[in-house]
This record gives C-alpha cells, sequence and structure tokens, in this order.
C-alpha cells in the first residue's frame, strides 16, 4: 500500500527530532549532520529505527541540508544514497508492525531569494531539483519539504519536487509566534499557494510547542482541502547546566498534539526537542481519523495574505494596462519598471485588492516584461496579481515567478484557449478568470453564457480544477451599441451565481462605451451587478464615482461593520474646495518669492499650488527660469556647501519635482525635457537604488529626460537603450565591490557600440581612481556632482 | 555552552538624534521633523525584531584568539576582549519588512527612502541595545559589541557566526555570497563578558580604524 491510500482512511504517525539527539551522540556544533550518514551511518540507523519502533509511520531521512549549496555533487550523491539506505535499513531491522514509509527530507537552503537576497528563483529550483531527483532514484516513498519559513523558496522547492518525480509531496513551514511566516506569509496565504500546486498534505513544523501552533494549524484546518501535517516542538528551548532542554514532556505533548488530531490533523509528528518517548506517547493512543472535506474557498494570494472572493466584492485595479495609454506605453518601450510601480502603489492607496498586471505591446518582449513586472510589483507592493496576458508563454513565466497564487486573466470557451491555459492552472495553481464566449463569438442571451460557462466547468474538471478556481467574466458589452447588453449581462452573472453556484467578474468600464459621463453610467452599473451577486470588479481605483458605489454597496450589504470603511471614505472624499494656500511665513534669512520659499523648505503641496497660481499670469518658462532653477540651485549650492543635508536637498526636489509637473501639464505638447536623454542603472548583480533614484530625482529638477532602466540591470539591456535612444549621457550606479565588474563591462560594451555616449559612475565603493581605471569618463560623489558633470558633457 | 537560544525583545521608541544622525540631518527644520514622524509611523508595525545568541568561552592561543565557534588573528577584537575568558555572539534583524516598506518608498520618494533607510539603521542598532541591557540586568558586564568587519575582523568570519547561530532557521536572516546581510537591517556581533572589573568601555567607534567615516561620532 502506498502512502496516498494509507492516509485515506487512517492517522498518518510521523517521526520527531534529529538534531538533539545527534549532538547527544557526539556531533559537534558546525558539523554538519548529513555527513554522519557517511561516518555514522549505525548511529543514523538507529535513530530512525527507534522511531518506527515507536509507531511512526513515516521516517524522514537524514537530509534536511543536503544540497548542492552545502555540498559538492559526488559527496552530494553519496550522503543521500547513504541516508535512504540508513532509513531502509531501519525499516526493515524494526519490529514496528505498522505500514512504513521513507519520506526523503527537504529543508530550507538557508539563502534567501532575490530580490531581497541573491538566490535566483530558477537556482534554487535546480538546487532542490538535484536532491529530489537523487532522493527518488534510491527509491523514497514520499518528499518531506519542511520547516520553510520563505513563501517563496516554499514554492521553488515544491515546485522542484512536482517537476523531478511522480511522488506525493508533503509542504510544512515554520511559522513565528506571530502566526506568520518570517518573511510574511499567513497560514491562508500559504495553503492557496500550496493547494494550489497541488502538494498532498500541508502544514506546520518546528518553531512552537503544539499548544502555541494550535492557532496556525486551526487556519489550516478551516481552508486546506488536503490532509494537514504537524510536527511541533516539545514547547520552548532553555539552556539549563549549558543543555537545551525543552519544556513540554512527553505525555503533555502527546495529549496536546491528540487534541488537534480530533479537531482534524491527520499527520502528526515531533520536530526539536522530540524523541522516540514522545513518538511511543503519541501513538499509544488510538484516535479517530476526521474526514478530508473539501473547502469552498475561492481566493488568491500575494507572499503576504490572502484575498477572498465571495463575501464581498473584491476591486481588482486595471492601471497597469498600456491600452490607450500614451505615457505608459513610453514607460514600457523604455523598459521604465518604476513608472509601472508607481502606478501599482498608487492604486492600491485608493484601495484596489488585487491588482492586474497587463504589458503587451506588440513591439516589446512580453514575457520577459511580465516576468520582471510581477518579481517588481511583488516585490514592495503585498497585494495580489492578476497575471493578464493572452501569451501562454508569458503567462506561464509570470506564474512560475509569482509569489503566491495568482488570479489568472484569462481562459475561455474556445478550446484552444482551454487548451493553452488550463495545464498551467494545473501546474501552477491560481483562480482563472473565464470569458464566456467560444469559437462562435459572445452568445447574444444569457442562456447561451451560461452553457459555455457549463462546458468550461466540464473540461476544467478534467484537469482536476476545482469550480471555486474558476471565476465567469460574463462580458460587459456597450450598452450604446445594444440596449440590452447590460441587462444580459446582469442576467448572466445572476445565473451563474445561483445556478452554477459560481463566482462572476466584470470589466466593469465597457458598458459605458460611446457615451458622455462614462463614469456614472459604469457605476450605476457596478451597482446593479452587485445586486445580481458580482464577486469582483476589473475598474479604475481612481474613479470616484466606483469607489462611491463600492463603498456605499458595501455599507447597504451589511458588509462594512460599524460603517467605519464607508465614514472614513466619506470624510476624505468630498472634492477638495480650491483654497488659497496657506501664507509662507517669512523664514528668517530666506529671501526670494513664495514658491521660492515653498521649494526651499521642501513644501510639496505648496509648490504646486504656487505654481499653479503663477500660471494664471506668467509664462511657464518665465516660471521655471526664475523662481524653480534659482531656488533649486539655492540649495543645491547649500548642499555642496554642506550647509544643507541630503535629506533637505531631497526633500527641495521633490518640491521643486511637483511644481514641474504643474507646468508640465500647462506647457504645450513637445514642450517637455531640454536635455537628455539620460540612460541611467544599477550594474548587474546590484540591487541597490536608493542613491540611483536619487539622481534620478535631481536630473529630472534640472531638464534631463532620464529613461530610468532600474536596478540588476544587464550590460546588453543599458547598451540597447543608449543607441536605441542615441542617449548622449549614461549613469551607472554600484554600491558592492562585487558588481564593481559588472559596471566595467558595462562600461566597455557602452563604448565600442555607443562611442559618442558619455559615462558617469558613482555608488558607495566608487573612488576617482577607481573609476578611472575601469575607464569611466566621469566620477561623481554625490547626486549634485552628476548633475553638475552631466551638465558640463552634454554635448 | 554552546547552546543556540531566542530573545524577543521589547524595542524602546525612535531616538530620533540617532535616526537623523543616520540620514545624514545635525540640525533638522520642522519639516525634517514632521518627515521623521511620518517615517517612523509608517515603519512601525512592519518591526520584528528578534535575535538569536550563544555563550563561548574564549581563549588566547598561538597566533591570536579562540572564540568557541571559529578562530581569529585580529588584533582589535583581541584587545575589545582584554579581560574576558566568555563572550556572547549574536544575531539580531528588525526584519524584512522595513527593506520592502522601504524600496516602496524609495519609488515614490527618495527623501521617505532616505528616512525610512535611516530609521531602520537605528531601530536595529536600538535592539542590539537592548539586548545588552537585558544582558545587563542579568548581572553580565560587557564590552562594548564588536562585529564582523570592524577594524581588522574579516568579514569573512560571517561564514563561521551563521555557522554556529543558524540564524536563517532561528530569527529568518541569510548571508548573501557577498557576505551582505538580508533583511538588510541585521546584525551580527560579539560581546565580552568582563570577569572583573576593568576601566570603562570606550565607545565602538574609538575601535574603529575608519577615520573618515560619515557616521564617527
Amino acid at each position: 500500500m502506498n502512502i496516498t491510500e494509507y492516509m485515506k482512511d487512517h492517522i498518518v504517525y510521523l517521526d520527531g527530532g534529529m538534531g538533539t539527539l545527534l549532538h547527544s551522540a557526539g556531533l559537534e556544533p558546525g558539523e554538519p549532520p548529513e555527513r554522519w550518514n557517511l561516518t555514522h551511518p549505525e548511529v543514523i540507523t538507529s535513530i530512525h529505527r527507534a522511531y518506527f519502533d515507536a509507531g511512526s509511520h513515516v521516517v524522514a531521512t537524514n537530509t534536511f541540508g543536503a544540497n548542492s549549496l552545502h555540498f559538492g555533487e559526488q559527496e552530494l550523491e553519496r550522503i543521500i544514497r547513504a541516508a535512504v539506505a540508513n532509513a531502509k535499513a531501519a525499516r526493515d531491522g524494526s519490529a514496528g508492525t505498522q505500514p512504513k514509509f521513507i519520506a526523503l527530507d527537504i529543508g530550507p537552503t538557508g539563502r534567501m531569494l532575490k530580490p531581497y537576497g541573491d538566490l535566483d528563483f530558477e537556482n534554487a529550483v535546480s538546487v532542490f531539483a538535484k536532491t529530489v531527483q537523487t532522493g527518488a532514484a534510491c527509491g523514497v516513498d514520499l518528499i518531506l519539504i519542511e520547516t520553510m519559513n520563505d513563501s517563496y523558496e516554499t514554492k521553488a522547492a515544491l515546485l522542484a519536487a512536482k517537476e523531478s518525480c511522480d511522488l506525493p509531496v508533503f509542504v510544512s513551514n515554520a511559522y513565528g509566534a506571530d502566526g506568520k511566516l518570517m518573511t510574511g506569509a499567513t497560514p491562508a496565504a500559504m495553503v492557496a499557494l500550496l493547494e494550489g500546486m497541488r502538494a498532498d498534505a500541508i502544514g506546520v513544523n518546528c518553531s512552537l510547542g503544539p499548544q502555541a501552533l494550535a492557532p496556525v494549524v486551526r487556519e489550516y484546518l478551516k481552508y486546506a482541502s488536503v490532509p494537514v501535517l504537524l510536527k511541533p516542538n516539545a514547547g520552548m528551548p532553555r539552556v539549563q547546566d549549558g543543555q537545551t532542554v525543552y519544556d513540554v514532556m512527553p505525555d503533555a505533548f502527546a495529549q496536546e498534539v491528540q487534541a488537534l488530531l480530533r479537531e482534524g490533523v491527520r499527520l502528526a509528528g515531533g520536530c526539536c526537542g522530540t524523541t522516540p518517548q514522545y513518538i511511543r506517547a503519541l501513538t499509544q493512543t488510538a484516535v479517530q481519523p476526521v474526514p478530508v472535506r473539501e473547502k469552498a474557498y475561492s481566493c488568491v494570494s500575494s507572499y503576504s495574505h490572502a484575498v477572498f472572493f465571495g463575501k464581498e466584492p473584491v476591486l481588482i485595479g486595471e492601471r497597469i494596462n498600456p491600452t490607450g495609454k500614451k505615457p505608459f506605453k513610453e514607460a514600457l518601450r523604455a523598459h521604465d519598471i518604476g513608472y509601472l510601480l508607481r502606478e501599482g502603489i498608487a492604486q492600491q492607496d485608493q484601495g484596489a485588492q488585487v491588482l492586474d498586471v497587463n504589458v503587451g505591446l506588440p513591439e516589446i518582449d512580453e514575457t520577459e516584461m511580465l516576468t520582471t513586472a510581477v518579481c517588481e510589483l511583488q516585490a514592495i507592493i503585498d497585494l495580489p496579481l492578476q497575471i493578464d496576458t493572452s501569451n501562454a508563454c508569458a503567462m506561464e513565466a509570470a506564474l512560475r515567478r509569482y509569489n503566491g497564487k495568482a488570479m489568472i486573466n484569462s481562459v475561455n470557451g474556445k478550446q484552444s484557449s482551454m487548451d493553452a491555459v488550463f495545464p498551467l492552472v494545473q501546474k501552477y495553481g491560481g483562480l482563472v478568470v473565464a470569458l464566456t464566449l467560444d469559437e462562435n463569438g459572445i452568445p447574444e442571451t444569457a442562456q447561451g453564457r451560461v452553457e459555455i460557462a457549463r462546458r468550461i466547468l466540464a473540461e476544467a474538471a478534467t484537469y482536476g480544477i476545482a469550480p471555486k478556481n474558476l471565476i465567469f467574466d460574463p462580458l460587459a458589452m456597450a450598452v450604446s451599441a445594444g440596449p440590452g447588453a447590460a441587462k444580459v449581462t446582469l442576467e448572466s452573472v445572476e445565473r451563474i451565481h445561483n445556478e452554477l453556484g459560481c463566482r462572476t467578474s466584470l470589466g466593469v468600464s465597457n458598458v459605458s462605451f460611446g457615451l458622455p459621463q462614462r463614469d456614472l453610467i459604469n457605476s450605476t452599473f457596478f451597482a446593479m451587478a452587485l445586486q445580481c451577486g458580482l464577486d469582483a470588479a476589473i475598474m479604475n481605483p481612481y474613479s470616484a464615482e466606483m469607489m462611491k458605489t463600492f463603498y456605499a454597496c458595501r455599507a447597504l450589504n451589511g458588509l462594512d461593520e460599524g460603517f467605519a470603511s464607508y465614514i472614513a471614505f466619506a470624510q476624505q472624499a468630498p472634492e477638495a474646495q480650491p483654497t488659497a494656500p496657506a501664507a509662507v511665513p517669512a523664514v528668517q534669512a530666506q529671501e526670494g518669492s513664495a514658491l521660492q520659499q515653498a521649494i526651499v523648505r521642501g513644501l510639496r503641496e505648496q509648490a504646486a499650488l504656487l505654481t499653479d497660481e503663477l500660471l494664471s499670469g506668467t509664462q511657464p518658462l518665465c516660471i521655471v527660469q526664475q523662481e524653480i532653477i534659482p531656488a533649486l540651485n539655492r540649495v543645491g549650492v547649500g548642499f555642496e556647501n554642506k550647509t544643507v543635508y541630503l535629506p533637505q536637498l531631497l526633500m527641495s526636489a521633490e518640491a521643486a519635482k511637483a511644481a514641474f509637473e504643474r507646468i508640465k501639464t500647462a506647457m504645450p505638447a513637445g514642450g517637455g525635457a531640454a536635455h537628455g536623454p539620460f540612460v541611467l542603472a544599477t550594474v548587474q548583480g546590484d540591487i541597490h537604488d536608493i542613491g540611483k533614484n536619487i539622481v534620478r530625482l535631481l536630473l529630472e529638477n534640472y531638464g534631463f529626460q532620464v529613461v530610468d532602466l532600474g536596478r540588476d540591470v544587464a550590460p546588453e539591456t543599458v547598451t540597447e537603450t543608449v543607441v536605441r535612444l542615441h542617449a548622449p549621457l549614461a549613469g551607472l550606479s554600484a554600491l558592492m565591490t562585487t558588481t564593481v565588474p559588472a559596471m566595467e563591462k558595462t562600461i566597455r560594451l557602452l563604448h565600442s557600440r555607443a562611442p559618442w555616449c558619455r559615462v558617469i559612475v558613482g555608488g558607495a565603493v566608487l573612488t576617482q581612481e577607481y573609476a578611472h581605471q575601469i575607464g569611466a569618463d566621469a566620477y561623481a560623489r554625490d547626486a549634485m556632482e552628476v548633475v553638475r558633470a552631466a551638465e558640463a558633457m552634454e554635448p | 555552552m554552546s547552546a543556540v537560544l531566542c530573545w524577543q525583545g521589547e524595542l524602546p521608541p525612535v531616538n530620533e538624534r540617532e535616526a537623523l544622525r543616520y540620514a545624514g540631518v545635525k540640525e533638522p527644520s520642522d519639516e525634517m521633523t514632521a518627515l521623521l514622524h511620518e517615517c517612523v509611523a509608517l515603519g512601525e508595525k512592519l518591526l520584528a525584531p528578534r535575535v538569536c545568541y550563544a555563550f563561548y568561552p574564549v581563549k588566547r592561543v598561538e597566533g591570536g584568539l579562540d572564540l568557541g565557534f571559529a578562530q581569529t588573528q585580529s588584533n582589535a577584537l583581541r584587545r575589545n576582549l582584554s579581560g574576558c575568558d566568555q563572550i556572547v555572539l549574536f544575531a539580531a534583524t528588525i526584519g524584512l519588512g522595513m527593506d520592502r516598506l522601504t524600496a516602496r518608498h524609495a519609488q515614490l520618494s527618495p527623501v521617505r527612502g532616505v528616512m525610512l533607510q535611516a530609521i531602520g539603521a537605528e531601530r536595529v542598532e536600538s535592539l542590539c541595545d537592548a539586548f545588552e541591557n537585558q544582558l545587563i540586568r542579568q548581572g553580565y558586564e560587557l564590552r562594548p559589541r564588536f562585529s564582523p568587519g570592524y577594524g581588522d575582523l574579516p568579514l569573512a568570519l560571517q561564514r563561521d557566526v551563521f555557522a554556529a547561530l543558524d540564524c536563517p532557521g532561528r530569527i529568518g536572516v541569510s548571508l548573501n555570497e557577498s557576505l551582505l546581510m538580508s533583511p538588510s537591517k541585521s546584525v551580527t556581533a560579539i560581546i565580552g563578558l568582563l570577569n572583573r572589573q576593568q576601566p570603562p568601555c570606550a565607545h565602538r567607534c574609538a575601535a574603529c580604524t575608519r577615520n573618515e567615516c560619515l557616521y564617527r561620532r
């Protein structure tokens, strides 16, 4: 009988701790325990056997840190083979009569993944894959991924296991006392991610004792449709006479774990501090297994939390999409990821709960761009993302790198679409938006759209994709083109909700196409759709009318406890009456006009308002020449003379930027940047960009058109951009000595392929001499120096 | 002697002068102070302070010091540990939340990026101070903490520190190939425990040879 069959009807007992036992057997601190598989096979085998004798069904091999980051290829293979052999010897030697299985144990690499660490996601996948392949070839019964405290690394390990073997994969995470993983994920977010990728059992181990872990375990039991496992520590460690001891004794441990078995946990063992004694105490009392039930939650997740569909409407921000947006298209062509990020942050600030990400443009490499966009967005925004593309390659690449369970936009009733998208949902998980259209187009009746929905459900089922992981979009059509269009859509929403019991989502804005005051039509349609049971809307979070409807509907439907969100929204919603800016008090030793003072003092809002005021009577360029530049120069000179500090310089620069933005709106098109373009990047391998962002801001202030390629940028990308734009200037930043070679390589490539371009370099590790040595045209010690150098060097 | 323990300490309120010092500001304007307060409020909920530590005996051996978890030839550390026969090795972090927050705000406003970075530096140093204070409350007398990379103590010692403390598993801090730590606001250090009355300790900066350092006191 294999483990999957056995666990259908039985409680499965796992083993207990290994490290403590090895240390008492003589393992030195800092010595890799995995090596003992080779040097002390009898010790390892006897520990495994003691667990089998104590009643464990599953014993995990002594391979927690056995991966290619810690061991050379040959030693790694020998360690894994020996580890499996030791476990097999224990199984053969044990007197226990229960079914016995061997799990290949996989722990974390100990390295943080990019962008906050330096291990690339795909490298992590390869590292885990190597261990899994070797272990699976030795004949283990299952893979146990455990003690993972980062969701992204957990995903890499699970993906590697699923891609490298056909064995069942159990996944267990280590939660802190705050009920989250170290990198922020809640239990619900992990359940979403792991079930989506088809882990066979999921759960919790290490960190705390059984009682302290109970709240996390209950979250798993609430959301998981697969068996839940638990391997707690024997309480908390303390030092007594130089020895680490744990505060929960075997009998108390067994009782606490058994209580959780009765609540529904199906696999149990122990972690740090537990011994065969603990497992014996645990297995002595028979517990009736609680059946595992399918849970019908529809959700997506980010690295931090899950967003659920069904209880209340979910807002999906639609603004990361180039359709009809010229500046967005320009940003994509220039690889200006910062633009996308700012769009994402702004939508979250407006109340979006999920962000749609669409970067499709005919002339760009969508696979590369979508992957980059997803990685960069999830680094700084904790909202789940909706991967929006019709390119299956791009979709797979983005889903692979996504740190959570993504929303997928979209599949439809065409066979070709389902053939392309469902295998990806099957592999990576996801909540997929299903459009009710097929080879014959969009049916004109609700009946026709519901029938397509049924067909999509049936096809999804053949991939094992449950109805809860589909969300139907019955397509909002322009009501101006057919007066019945909105009614058909609303009826479809209602019938899919009532007859199929499925979730629905709409791209609301289409309905008003061709009509004036579109927001009014959109928001009214949104309210009507919500009344029909709509679960989510892809919409513009900057639309005041839509947000009003959203908050009002939530309040009216009793979803807003104490009307807290509505009141908070209503209090900030009334359009701020344009008021005259508060007079800027004459500050001692500060001369110049009110605008100049606002810039010098770094008052953003005031600088913008004062600029607006001036614009009614003054030429835009005059304001720049006579107000903004002199004010900036005063601050800049102060900085150079060390009477002004960097944060003050930046505050002034941001105020000046606010003033510039007002001026830009008043200027005729084409009257923008006077200098440049200036191509800016942090070099490959380096992820530090605070300094580079400061440089960008100041350059923009001084009238340069800046193309910011972001951080960790390949020499080829910098060079291609410079060549394409025929940019006269490029700026490169590096913080670490290890990335200076990448800087040198970039300079060399630039000088050979774009000989007209002057290169300015800066960053903590650089000096004038060093810059000269690697071939830079100029070195800048700080952001002001970049401006000065750029002004001096521009042709 | 080498059991690794965790300490989940309480952080004291932000020391505003210190945070401003890390930001490079000596005399803050009202606007600067307001910005500082705004950034402190942004960061507050995201802090996840964690410390792990272990005690080791320290011995003078031929060619240097045996620290119990590694050996070193550092003269600066030997001077720092004079009069000690025991050390505490610790690692402290305020978590990844602050890195994410800083990166997010740096996109919108570089000045907030700089200020959040400075607050992060102040927070992790305060965490180290708080950790030291609870050792003092237990009756230990401490030498100033000393980190890999100070003076002639090589940064490469970080590998031994990480092997000894299992920082990734215990407090979620990992060591990159370039020997930088993630989360970035993390500290590892050695604290000498005095076994008898010693002359008062000089500040950490006094033990450091980087005279041109921007942050030197």
